[in-house]
């Protein structure tokens, strides 16, 4: 790849990612969602897309831009499922959480490792 | 005294505004800057193991930001980029990891059974829960359509 390419590929990336992260704002400004509500429907919205078949065709224009954000958690968990369920019922059930163990297992491990090596400072208001 | 609803509207008319389009602006860029950083990795990985398949590359750069948004919520770090960027701090999946290291972070003055492990899914229980049960929900509908 020339070097522009590159600059072509992450501005796509950077304008997808943060296009994501601004309509989670707006929701944040209009709604006053939490954090939590914001993560449920974002993974939601990935699942969704994934499972229309939307999300491979916006992960090949934006790349890390979808799957970065929590979307791509989501996408990652239909996947599973899909492709599960072309072996069987079975597989289509529990395809879908075998699909993020890396990222659960990686969540899990190092929040507890942090958890036990730093305090937690006493939050500014 | 004011009623619950008049309250509301005092409250929001009194309320210093933080400037909504900052906040768009500062979300749109620090989510997009976050997801450049994931793109890297990704090219990174798929450079230094070129004969790898591109499912496992894609774990490993979730692995990776995710150990960099819980190593940056251990020094606070990710306190603060987050209360300058709002969503755009929140939805990256390192907005996950810092979701279940700040809570067990904070909890494990409570002991680390009922403080520390079971605290730290206040926030990504929910995200679990619901991504599992929709996960399981399409494979069903999916293995319906591929039976019939």
């Amino acid at each position: 790849m020339e070097w522009w390419e590159y600059i072509l590929k992450y501005g796509k990336v950077f304008l997808v990612g943060g296009a994501v992260c601004l309509i989670g704002q707006l929701l944040i400004n209009k709604t006053k969602m939490t954090s939590a509500r914001i993560l449920v429907t974002f993974l939601l919205f990935g699942v969704v897309l994934e499972a229309v078949g939307v999300f491979g065709y916006i992960k090949e224009w934006g790349g890390a831009g979808i799957t970065i954000p929590i979307t791509g958690f989501g996408s990652s968990l239909a996947k599973g499922a899909i492709d599960g369920s072309k072996i069987s019922l079975f597989h289509a059930v529990t395809f879908g959480l075998a699909s993020v163990s890396a990222g659960l297992t990686a969540a899990i491990v190092f929040g507890f490792l942090v958890a036990l090596i730093f305090k937690s400072k006493p939050k500014k208001l | 005294m004011m009623e619950g609803d008049e309250y509301c509207k005092y409250v929001s008319r009194t309320a210093p505004k933080t400037g909504e389009l900052k906040t768009l602006l500062s979300a749109f860029c620090v989510g997009g800057f976050i997801c450049m950083i994931g793109q890297g990795f990704t090219d990174l990985y798929a450079y230094l193991l070129p004969e790898t398949e591109e499912s496992m590359i894609g774990a490993l750069t979730s692995m990776t930001m995710i150990f960099i948004g819980a190593a940056f919520t251990g020094f606070g770090i990710y306190d603060k980029i987050g209360s300058v960027a709002g969503a755009g701090s929140i939805i990256p999946i390192t907005g996950f990891a810092n979701s279940i290291a700040s809570p067990a972070m904070e909890f494990r003055k409570e002991g680390i059974i009922f403080g520390l492990m079971a605290k730290m899914f206040v926030i990504a229980g929910p995200v679990i829960v619901t991504g599992v049960v929709s996960s399981v929900i399409v494979g069903a509908i999916y293995r319906i359509i591929a039976v019939v």
